[in-house]
């Protein structure tokens, strides 16, 4: 029993992987994407890819978190290695190392490009005052301080974000919930102002975007969860306006016959700029779902599903700019001592990512784009992939890599009565008991 | 049903029909990090009334919270006090709440038509306060003997702290009182200058305390508070009142 217990943690340690991301600069001027502890960057102006300078050689382990500022002026990084490095676009520069106390799992840059905020795998959000991002490459490097701000106790925050007015934070956890607060004027001093709670998601909540438009400029949030469902959320009163069961649907379209005993995960959601359409990643869902979102009448509906021909690709993390109708998707893990894989990383793009005025063309004209059709083309795929041509077998892998650490990072271990006691019995607190 | 009477009367005094605390036994501490394995509300609106208040129209709300409620014995004092408020008690230790909720049962039984605005729930209230309680549902929390986790290590651990604030705040109204008491004077500087530093509570001046039955109950009610009498101990006190937030920030 206790060889068991040995082997099982011993074996999480080694599962764990971190899921690849991608993040598109505002004007799509640059498109960047995190495999492990590697940034890479192209710049689709140049067309080639970018070399980041960092006199302390970049991050030193998974990356979790990749962010531009809504001016495209700066792009943020943090993960595992507990630092947050802030990178000017312009020079390709990392201007500013932030150092966290623990693992960061979330970042957020205010609209205004003032403050960017973390949060780090025991649930507390700190602030760094980074006095705007426009000049900042030219700023003075001074150590920047961060401050903690509010606190999810004890919980993994999963996803930050603010809101489409600046005026709130919003922060979402894997105890299933999500936590609206006021971003006051002056960060440093905390975050106390608690605006609402949106609860009703049934297990951790994987992601959160804001849908808004002219008409609703404060517009609403989206989230997705463990729970297999993204719902829609009035986040001024925490109120639940709709829930779209998306696990079932992706059920429903590639039913081979097996009951999935575990419900599949939203991994990811990106929103059109004008809110009408959400893009969502799901865990057992080759391709991507794509929902419809209409904020007069608030509801949510599934508007199509695009598959992805020749190859198994289950997307890890969602990007777009807000000026171009593409979407742009990366599938991907660190690499695995266990599985004894490298790491791997694949673009995908998604063309039509936008609504126009007839709502039932809207559905058809969603194209996977060809390697060549892709922005930036060859090369940029190059960059941010590593290499151009990818084994099958690695897709497969890398996708069970993601779900099995996923799984244990955010998933409540649940084990039988008995095997809690035998659990409570090997405590340190009870042997030195014991021994006296 | 035969089976469960011989237990309640093993566990329960002949002449009181009360339970008896020694078969009640439970740690002094629990860990308020580990991970939860009870039931939680997923939110407020599923939390059922009928269950815990099952004599008390649906409408109600629950207006105080007793965190930490020990052995019930802060609640069965209010329950009688207020008669028309719905209150509740949290716990995170299982048969301390087996206890409190015994407790009842048999007060309700012993008293008709008494004590059923009263009940217990075991939570984790670090972590689940906003599943239970909607924004400014509450009017009264109480935080009596809290544990005091002397090494600075779990100061994370402690029941107030600045970033729990923020929850506290956003449960109870405005106008709200935060009781707090202890006979640790250490944790009483800390809950005292956590509440000070916090811009959503104003300290509750020394008249309204006279004034308040519920501030002379604290050191008196409770199983803790009694024990602390009876060695003579001394107890710190920090009683504040939930503001409205300053419209400039």
């Amino acid at each position: 029993m206790e060889d068991n217990n040995m082997e099982e943690s011993e074996q999480k340690l080694e599962i764990e992987v971190a899921p690849a991301l991608i993040t598109v600069h505002p004007a799509q001027e640059s498109v960047s994407v995190a495999v492990g502890s590697n940034l890479r960057v192209f710049n689709l102006k140049d067309g080639c890819g970018v070399k980041l300078i960092d006199e302390n050689g970049g991050h030193k382990d998974s990356i979790r978190a990749i962010r531009y500022s809504k001016s495209g002026h700066l792009l943020v990084s943090a993960g595992d290695d507990k630092l947050v490095k802030i990178w000017g676009t312009n020079s390709w520069r990392c201007v500013h190392s932030v150092v966290s106390e623990k693992r960061v799992s979330a970042l957020a840059i205010s609209n205004d490009g003032m403050f960017v905020c973390f949060a780090d795998k025991f649930g507390v959000v700190y602030v760094v005052d980074i006095g705007g991002d426009y000049d900042f490459e030219n700023a003075a490097v001074a150590k920047k301080k961060a401050f903690p701000i509010l606190s999810h106790y004890c919980s993994i925050i999963t996803r930050l974000e603010f809101s489409p007015d600046g005026r709130y934070i919003v922060s979402a956890d894997r105890d299933f919930k999500i936590r609206v607060t006021l971003f006051p004027k002056k960060p440093e001093n905390g975050a106390h102002e608690i605006h609402s709670f949106c609860l009703g998601h049934t297990e951790f909540v994987s992601c959160l975007a804001f849908v808004s438009s002219k008409d609703y400029p404060n517009g609403f949030l989206v989230s997705g969860s463990g729970d297999s469902t993204v719902r829609l959320w009035d986040y001024a009163s925490g109120s639940l306006l709709d829930t779209c069961d998306v696990g079932a649907e992706a059920g429903n379209l590639h039913s081979n016959g097996k009951q999935e005993d575990i419900l599949s995960a939203v991994t990811d959601l990106c929103a059109t700029s004008d809110g009408s359409l959400v893009a969502v990643a799901i865990q057992s869902l080759p391709g991507i779902m794509l929902l419809k979102c209409k904020l007069y009448s608030r509801t949510l509906s599934v508007a199509k599903v695009v598959h992805v021909a020749g190859e198994t690709f289950i997307p890890t993390s969602l990007g777009a700019s807000s000026s171009v109708p593409l979407l742009w998707m990366v599938m991907g893990a660190s690499s695995s001592n266990i599985h004894d894989f490298e790491s791997l990383a694949r673009v995908r793009v998604v063309s039509g990512f936008t609504t126009t005025n007839d709502s039932e063309s809207l559905v058809s004209e969603k194209l996977v784009l060809a390697d060549k059709e892709v922005p930036g083309g060859e090369p940029l795929l190059q960059a941010l992939q590593g290499k151009l041509t990818i084994g099958k077998e690695a897709f497969v892998m890398a996708a069970e890599a993601v779900q099995t650490s996923m799984r244990n990072l955010l998933i409540k271990k649940q084990y039988s009565a008995e095997r809690r006691e035998f659990r409570k019995r090997g405590r340190n607190d009870k042997k030195n008991q014991t021994i006296d | 049903m035969l089976e469960h009477e011989s237990i309640s009367n093993l566990t329960h005094s002949k002449t009181t029909g009360l339970p008896r605390k020694r078969f009640y036994r439970a740690r002094a501490h629990s860990n308020p990090l580990s991970d939860s394995h009870f039931p939680v509300p997923i939110s407020p609106s599923q939390f059922d009334y009928t269950l815990h208040y099952p004599k008390i129209n649906s409408s109600k709300k629950i207006e105080f919270a007793d965190i930490g409620c020990g052995f019930g014995g802060l609640l069965i004092s209010l329950s009688t006090l207020f008669p028309d408020k719905l209150m509740i008690g949290m716990e995170l230790r299982d048969k301390v709440t087996e206890y409190v909720k015994e407790r009842i049962l048999a007060l309700r039984v012993s008293n008709p038509g008494q004590y059923e605005n009263v009940s217990v729930v075991r939570t984790n209230s670090m972590k689940y306060i906003p599943n239970y309680f909607e924004k400014g549902q509450l009017s009264k929390m109480f935080f009596l003997f809290p544990d005091p986790h002397f090494k600075e290590k779990n100061h994370r651990r402690r029941v107030i702290s600045p970033h729990l604030l923020d929850e506290y705040a956003y449960v109870l109204r405005v106008g709200g009182i935060i009781y707090t008491i202890t006979d640790v004077e250490e944790l009483g500087v800390w809950m005292k200058s956590c509440l000070d530093g916090h811009p959503l509570f104003e300290a509750v001046s020394e008249d309204e305390l006279e004034a308040d039955p519920v501030v002379k109950l604290l050191s008196t009610a409770t199983e803790e508070g009694q024990k602390v009498a009876r060695n003579e101990g001394q107890t710190f006190r920090a009683v504040f009142r939930r503001t409205a937030p300053c419209v400039l920030d």
